[in-house]
């Protein structure tokens, strides 16, 4: 597929007058989010609605089919010792494990999502990053999380990145693209809000933070600016796209936080694990965790929650 | 008439005392005038009886001046003070004479005239540096730039002192004008003649038109339209007793006017120079940014 | 970005369920005297009123009616106090016992909190997040100054005034205690303090603080009562200083009472404040801005931003995200921490905005109200705005002090100037755009004494805070604020 044929088919929309973002008015707006108080019923509402959007993760250059297994296995199994609970929303590996992930959760409705695009730095050729894409898309991936070129992106050269995503996009057939921004990255929410804007329309899915392997990873600072962002874009064009936070949530509390700031931004319509997504992997249990408290009204131990 | 009378060998030509409006020297729109006289008797001079209009009339010069004049760097208004005071000098006989012609002695005359001229200076050199002493950046708790500066009030109706003629006038004019405000300002009934003449030496010191308007006429006629009218931000005013101070405000607070009174002040002294008299007329606005990326 | 077309939904599913602060360890009593000379007194006539909770109607204490003879007791007290241990005390004692203020105040805040909810319907979270915590670090910042007088008026020798005669409103009643008696106290002044009738809860638990810190009796004294007991402090010939924070309508009439007196004086009076958004601005940190800016506290701020300017080409944005912004608000429960709007003051205050609320669409106005549930009991309004309407609207010109906002649009800076300062107040203002010479060439245009640029309704005790024009006299809050309470001599 050429580029030129991807250029008709998407245009790069104009980032000469995007708005500017605030950071401190930024930083007031989530601590309203974070002063909202969730109790009792709603407590346990949220922390089942996180599980349900969790991308249990593990990308690490251990990896091993084993330790994939394992995860697959607490995906279906979050916690048996517990009726009732919801599965999570996806398992997210490396291309080379989207086989194994997929033998195992098959049948149980759940997604393998696969990074892709010389995930984390992106720092490759188109090429590769197209052939990485369909190798995880062949092997049965739902969906794919790719890397922006945030060199270009910073450099200012927005069509090679958009171009990218276009391609990428295309490549993935029928599998949801997410775009991950790298925001840790990108420095200034700005140039968040540019990426965003650049990301749908160049046909992303969702649009995620981070890979996890830059500080800071998600904050809910760079989170609500990119659900404005995908506000302004429903606006303007009537699609939906998809938000996913990725990495350093390990708390149910911050999460119940994000919850709080995904509903009085963008409206119950996301409230769905379609819409929305926690990239973690450590948060699963403290969910779990506080939703025995929840239930039982004792103070938990992790030694009684798996750890994968 | 407010001719030098010793010059015998020909006819004095005898001034016309004028009000100042607007840079102009018109007489009152109302024709009316009272006689001022010397202690014998003798008519010194016609004196303008400024109607309320004329006041209406300086107002309207006062504010239109007003943002211009603000607006002009301190640098500027330093150097117009200064100005004055350059002009004031050079007039000094003028001035001298006019005191003693209004019942002051040489000595008193010339004491008057030259604080006057050094009080100019004075504030002149305050210009670009009240604002240093008296603004402040706060450090508020939270991530903001917070900073507090002086802003003029605006137009300042100034009703000078009845026993002086030059240096309560021009004690009370400067600290206002200095800080961007400009004003009105209604002479001694008593002393009237040197707030024209110093009319006249502001006319050529560039004084913007309409910074100072200088008004003559009775007190008990003017001084409630000085302290009532919507447009004006600040009333000063220097004597008069409990009566005079309950009308002032009174009538002030229709539109919350600021009410600087300054009463039982000796303005030939120079401890009552200071930059607390260009703060009194001064609004202190204050600014929040927040620090961020 | 283009006008919205697609509506967001922000109505059903997930929602959040009660969550009451605890008011177990509030105590309240079930009837208040007067706090003269150091102790808690019947007033001479013995006549009390009910302070009520307006969330619900329901009667929360019995407070006494300070007449005229209660007030020339206080006033005695105070002038005691001043000519007797406060008066001779040194300044550096005098600094710590208003730190010991600020000190136990912190200890007791949620107490604090709470009963400033209940007796004047603001939520918690504001109650807790800002006015206390506040009001607290107003007392820490003037005990500071109390022997450091001599830096604050260069070349000049500060001297106290005397007794000190405050009258407080009831939109901010802890907050407007703790700005009224700190500085008087760091100054060497004693005071006189009357509370609104229909919030004098907080000040007498501050009474007590004040008893707990052992400060002389007399030093500080808190009458309570309504108007009459308010115009018996302030025309009291004993009183040697006057602070009014109220309406520019009471405030003329003070002004005008004092005439002919030597009393010393500061008015922080109404608003109608401008928020000015221009196309350049960071647009949703603007929008919240402009909800902070009217719905803060239910739009009871003689601050607020109740007139909105909208540079024409982003208005419909601007006007469509406040919409779906308003949509999110909580209207309720004061002591639910999630509530983001409590209850109007009283059923006077709600008549007063409901009245507004006609008025403006009798002249033509577009009302749009977002669509929260409302108690059934108390005295609520939602959040409303008014568009298409014009500056000769009564909506626009008059201070409403509930959570209306009006707004207009324009076309260039220079009407952007022209409408925000065509007004006879001049309490505050905000300019809101992402060009650093806009920002500095507004704030200096704006005739206000407070401009937030970028940002909205923000305090700290260092940052003076007052009117231009019938918005007030004087500055309240920083180092400006201690010259309300001395007077200057030469060194």
């Amino acid at each position: 597929m050429s580029l030129s044929a991807v250029k008709t088919a998407s245009k790069l929309p104009d980032l000469s007058r995007v708005p500017a973002v605030d950071e401190v008015g930024v930083d007031e707006r989530v601590a309203r989010f974070q002063s909202r108080s969730i109790k009792t019923a709603s407590k346990v509402d949220a922390l089942k609605m996180i599980l349900s959007m969790i991308d249990l993760t593990t990308l690490e250059g251990q990896d091993t089919p084993g330790k994939v297994r394992q995860l697959c296995q607490k995906a279906i199994h979050l916690h048996d010792a517990m009726p009732g609970l919801p599965h999570v929303a996806a398992v997210c590996v490396y291309p080379n494990m989207v086989g194994i992930a997929k033998q195992v959760l098959a049948g149980h409705g759940i997604n393998v999502a696969s990074v892709a695009t010389a995930f984390p730095s992106g720092m490759s050729s188109l090429d590769i990053k197209l052939d990485d894409t369909k190798m995880a898309v062949d092997a049965g991936a739902d969906e794919i999380d790719m890397v922006i070129s945030r060199g270009a992106f910073l450099a200012g050269d927005y069509g090679l990145v958009f171009d990218e995503i276009v391609a990428i996009k295309e490549a993935c057939g029928d599998a949801h693209l997410k775009v991950i921004l790298e925001t840790g990255e990108l420095a200034t929410l700005d140039k968040v809000w540019r990426a965003s804007w650049l990301a749908m329309h160049a046909g992303a899915d969702f649009i995620k933070t981070s890979t996890g392997k830059i500080q800071p990873a998600a904050t809910m600072q760079v989170t609500l600016v990119m659900l404005q962002a995908i506000r302004d874009y429903y606006y303007e064009t009537g699609r939906m796209v998809g938000m996913k936070p990725a990495g350093g949530i390990s708390t149910a509390k911050l999460a119940v936080h994000y919850l709080v700031m995904l509903k009085e931004t963008l409206g119950n319509a996301w409230m769905t694990p379609d819409w929305f997504r926690f990239g973690a992997s450590s948060l699963a249990n403290d969910v779990l965790m506080q939703i025995m408290k929840q239930a039982t009204g004792v103070y938990q131990s992790p030694d009684y929650f798996s750890k994968d | 008439m407010a001719a030098k009378t010793k010059q015998k060998q020909r006819l004095a030509v005898a001034k016309t005392y004028k009000i100042y409006i607007d840079g102009k020297f018109p007489r009152t729109e109302s024709g009316r005038y009272f006689a001022l006289e010397d202690k014998k008797g003798k008519v010194i001079a016609n004196i303008c009886r400024s109607s309320r209009k004329d006041f209406r009339n300086a107002v309207v010069a006062a504010r239109k001046a007003q943002p211009g004049w603000a607006k002009s760097s301190a640098y500027l208004r330093g150097q117009i003070l200064y100005r004055i005071a350059e002009m004031l000098e050079g007039r000094s006989e003028q001035f001298v004479d006019e005191l003693v012609l209004q019942g002051r002695t040489k000595l008193q005359a010339l004491k008057e005239v030259t604080t006057a001229i050094d009080r100019l200076i004075y504030y002149a050199g305050w210009a670009d540096k009240f604002q240093q002493v008296f603004s402040s950046v706060n450090p508020v708790a939270s991530s903001h730039f917070n900073f507090s500066v002086l802003e003029p009030m605006g137009v300042i109706a100034v009703i000078a002192p009845d026993d002086s003629s030059l240096i309560g006038l021009v004690s009370n004019i400067a600290p206002a004008i200095v800080g961007g405000n400009t004003c009105v300002a209604l002479t001694s009934e008593k002393y009237p003649l040197c707030a024209i003449s110093f009319a006249e030496v502001l006319h050529a010191s560039d004084v913007p038109a309409g910074v100072v308007n200088i008004l003559t006429g009775l007190r008990e006629e003017l001084t409630g339209q000085f302290a009532s009218h919507m447009d004006v931000n600040a009333i000063t005013w220097c004597d008069g007793g409990t009566r005079t101070a309950k009308s002032v405000q009174e009538a002030a607070a229709d539109n919350i006017k600021r009410v600087i009174s300054r009463r039982d002040v000796d303005w030939l002294s120079d401890d009552n120079a200071h930059p607390y008299l260009i703060r009194d007329t001064q609004e202190i606005k204050t600014t929040w940014h927040p620090i961020g990326s | 970005m283009a006008i919205p077309e697609n509506k967001l939904a922000f109505d059903g599913g997930w929602d959040y369920d009660p969550a009451p602060e605890s008011t177990d360890h509030v105590r309240i009593d079930k009837r208040y005297g007067l706090f003269i000379n150091g102790e808690f007194t019947a007033p001479e006539k013995g006549r009390y009123f009910d302070t009520i909770n307006p969330a619900n109607e329901e009667k929360l204490a019995r407070v006494a009616k300070a007449d005229d003879a209660d007030v020339d007791k206080a006033v005695k007290a105070a002038r005691k106090a001043y000519a007797g241990p406060w008066g001779r005390m040194k300044a550096r004692e005098r600094g710590k016992y208003i730190y010991r203020i600020a000190r136990i105040m912190q200890e007791r805040a949620r107490e604090f909190a709470a009963i400033e909810s209940l007796d004047g319907g603001k939520p918690i979270r504001e109650s807790r997040d800002v006015d206390v915590p506040l009001a607290a670090a107003h007392f820490f910042y003037y005990a500071g100054w109390a022997d450091k007088l001599e830096y604050a008026f260069p070349g000049r020798h500060a001297k106290s005034l005397g007794v000190a005669g405050q009258v407080i409103p009831w939109n901010f009643p802890l907050l407007m205690a703790a700005w009224k008696l700190a500085p008087a106290l760091a100054a060497g002044n004693t005071c006189v303090l009357k509370p609104a009738e229909t919030t004098p809860l907080t000040a007498l638990k501050l009474a007590e603080v004040i008893a707990d810190a052992d400060l002389p009796p007399g030093v500080v004294n808190i009458v309570t009562g309504a108007g009459d007991t308010g115009a018996a402090v302030v025309t009291h010939p004993g009183v040697d200083k006057v602070a009014f924070t109220g309406s520019t309508g009471v405030g003329r009439i003070i002004q005008k009472a004092l005439a002919g007196t030597n009393k010393k004086y500061t008015l922080e009076l109404g608003g109608k404040a401008a928020n000015i958004i221009f196309a350049d601005a960071a647009i949703d940190q603007a929008v919240e801005g402009i909800v902070n800016g009217i719905f803060f506290n239910q739009g009871h701020v003689c601050c607020a931003g109740s007139r909105l300017f909208v540079q024409e080409s982003v208005a419909d944005q601007v006007i469509a995200k406040l919409k779906d912004r308003m949509e999110t608000l909580i209207v309720g429960d004061p002591l639910d921490k999630n509530t983001d709007i409590g209850a109007i003051n009283s059923s006077m205050q709600l008549e007063k905005i409901e009245s507004y609320l006609a008025i403006g669409q009798q002249e033509g106005g577009e009302m749009h109200q977002s669509s929260c549930p409302l108690p059934d009991k108390g005295y609520w309004c939602r959040p409303t705005i008014f568009t298409g309407v014009s500056q000769s609207n009564r909506v626009v010109q008059e201070e409403i002090f509930g959570p209306v906002l009006a707004i207009q649009t324009f076309r260039t800076f220079d009407e952007a100037v022209t409408k925000a300062n065509n007004t006879p107040y001049g309490l505050s203002g905000g300019v809101w755009t992402d060009k650093g010479a806009k920002i500095f060439n507004m704030t200096q245009k704006v005739r206000a004494g407070v401009v937030w640029a970028n940002t909205f309704n923000k305090f700290d005790p260092t940052s003076p805070f007052g009117g231009y024009k019938e918005s007030g006299v004087g500055r309240e809050g920083g180092l400006h604020g201690l010259d309300a309470y001395v007077k200057l001599g030469v060194k």
